[in-house]
């Protein structure tokens, strides 16, 4: 599979098999046709872009850190680093015997808090509508906020987590990855901060390369030395 | 026009033109991707003496919220012109000229962008003219899809596009200025190259069924020529001359 990839920008044709055009292509008489600048990935029976470029578009069930913009009576609106804001319902937070002359929001959650939140719905139609009823999502209390391209951030999880494990690993930081790409980091040692946010820097500015895992390790060793 | 052009030479008996090019040749051509850190994409195109910076924003809020669509997402473009791009100094204040070049080239690459993935947002693509010298629209439309694709608007394909025309009754690519001003026609040329399709023609001139037919097919094969340079523009950028 990986000798299929192919570095593909808008209009390139994929391939010409009997495939699925997946994520960022588009079947254009028998042609599969790239729709972004990406790699492409051909699997059993589907094609596929991966992009490398472009703005975050919400999926449902995706967990992304958002930034309490505003509030009504009734739900926040949070920015969630899209063309989109997230909308987060009151009840949400208050339950079901919420009432809106009673509670008051502001008293949860204020303007400028971050949270982590999941995508709860969302379709063309409507602005996404975010939960934060879960174990591991709402406020956010503690942490640096970071902003990395939100095409890159499969490659900062890395495969079944191995990239986002060896960085909180080597440096004891607790690391919470949104998909719309922010991630805060938060660590007790200055020094583990630091070496944490170097790495993820270095994810998002070097995510093209091979092998970059055993890079980000040797970083993060050497320094541990000094 | 006047009596300055009618004495220039356009066509010398080499098959030379005024700046030394052949009939199918064009001007020298670089594009860049990116370079403006604030916008979502950008690009750089130098193509002959013209000059000129795309920068696209978006998918984004649409303001004045009235002019969103719930079907789909709205392209916006915007041609300008430097005061100083120009020999004399241009009113910085859109012009009719500049409306109209705005409107030709969102209406380019309307059939290239699928923004019906967006609905209820707008793509701003931000076109600054820092110099010209002929073909500015044909430049622009360029860059402002190396831009569109560099902010990862997802595309069915490029638009490339350049300039044909007709001197001293001859059919020539990529009209300079001394060409656009003295010469006998002037045909803008939008080409997809992979589904080979034309999404802008224009025509100011007279030309026969035949010359027009030739036009076409110079204009085309030169949008191929251009199209290179975007792909090769893109490739610097993302891949780091690793692409194929």
């Amino acid at each position: 599979m990986a000798d299929k990839r192919k570095y593909v920008i808008p209009g390139d044709v994929v391939t010409t098999g009997p495939f699925r055009p997946e994520q960022n292509t588009v079947l254009e008489g028998n042609k599969i046709i790239s729709t972004t600048i990406g790699i492409s990935e051909i699997y059993d029976d589907s094609v596929r872009v991966i992009p490398l470029t472009g703005k975050y578009i919400p999926k449902i069930n995706d967990l992304v850190i958002g930034k309490v913009n505003s509030h009504t009576s009734l739900s926040w609106e949070l920015d969630i680093n899209s063309c989109y804001v997230g909308f987060l319902p009151a009840q949400d937070v208050f339950g079901r015997d919420f009432s809106a002359h009673a509670d008051e929001l502001a008293t949860k959650l204020r303007t400028g808090d971050l949270v982590a939140a999941r995508i709860a719905n969302f379709d063309r139609t409507r602005d996404p509508l975010v939960s934060i009823s879960d174990r591991d999502l709402g406020k956010i209390d503690s942490g640096v906020l970071m902003e990395i391209s939100p095409s890159k951030v499969p490659r900062l999880i890395g495969k079944k987590g191995s990239m986002i494990q060896m960085i909180e690993e080597a440096t004891d930081a607790a690391v919470t990855i949104g998909q719309n790409g922010w991630v805060v980091v938060s660590c007790e040692s200055p020094e583990g901060l630091l070496k944490a946010k170097k790495a993820i820097q270095m994810v998002n500015e070097q995510a093209h390369v091979a092998n970059l895992t055993d890079q980000v390790k040797e970083m993060l060793d050497k320094k541990g030395e000094s | 026009m006047g009596g300055r052009e009618a004495t220039m030479v356009l066509m010398d008996e080499n098959g030379k033109r005024c700046d030394g090019r052949t009939v199918d040749e064009p001007r020298r051509i670089m594009i860049k991707a990116g370079g403006l850190k604030n916008a979502d994409g950008s690009s750089y195109i130098e193509f002959g003496d013209n000059k000129i910076l795309v920068g696209v924003f978006g998918p984004r809020d649409v303001h004045p919220k009235h002019m969103s669509d719930t079907d789909t997402g709205i392209l916006r473009v915007r041609y300008h012109m430097e005061p100083f791009s120009v020999g004399e100094r241009k009113n910085p204040a859109p012009s009719r000229r500049e409306i109209e070049i705005s409107k030709v080239i969102k209406e380019a690459l309307e059939p290239a962008v699928m923004l019906e993935k967006f609905p209820r947002t707008a793509v701003d693509v931000f076109i600054e003219v820092l110099q010209a010298d002929g073909g500015t629209r044909c430049a622009a439309l360029t860059a402002a899809s190396v831009a569109l694709a560099d902010a990862g608007i997802p595309m069915r394909d490029m638009v490339a596009a350049i300039a044909a025309g007709k001197v001293a009754d001859t059919v020539i690519l990529d009209v300079n200025n001394e060409e656009d001003q003295a010469g006998q026609a002037d045909m803008p040329i939008g080409y997809m190259p992979n589904l080979e399709k034309i999404t802008l023609l224009q025509l100011d001139g007279v030309l026969t069924p035949e010359e027009y037919k030739k036009c076409v097919q110079v204009g085309v094969d030169g949008c191929k020529l251009v199209y290179e340079l975007q792909k090769k523009a893109l490739n610097d950028k993302y891949f780091g001359n690793k692409g194929d």
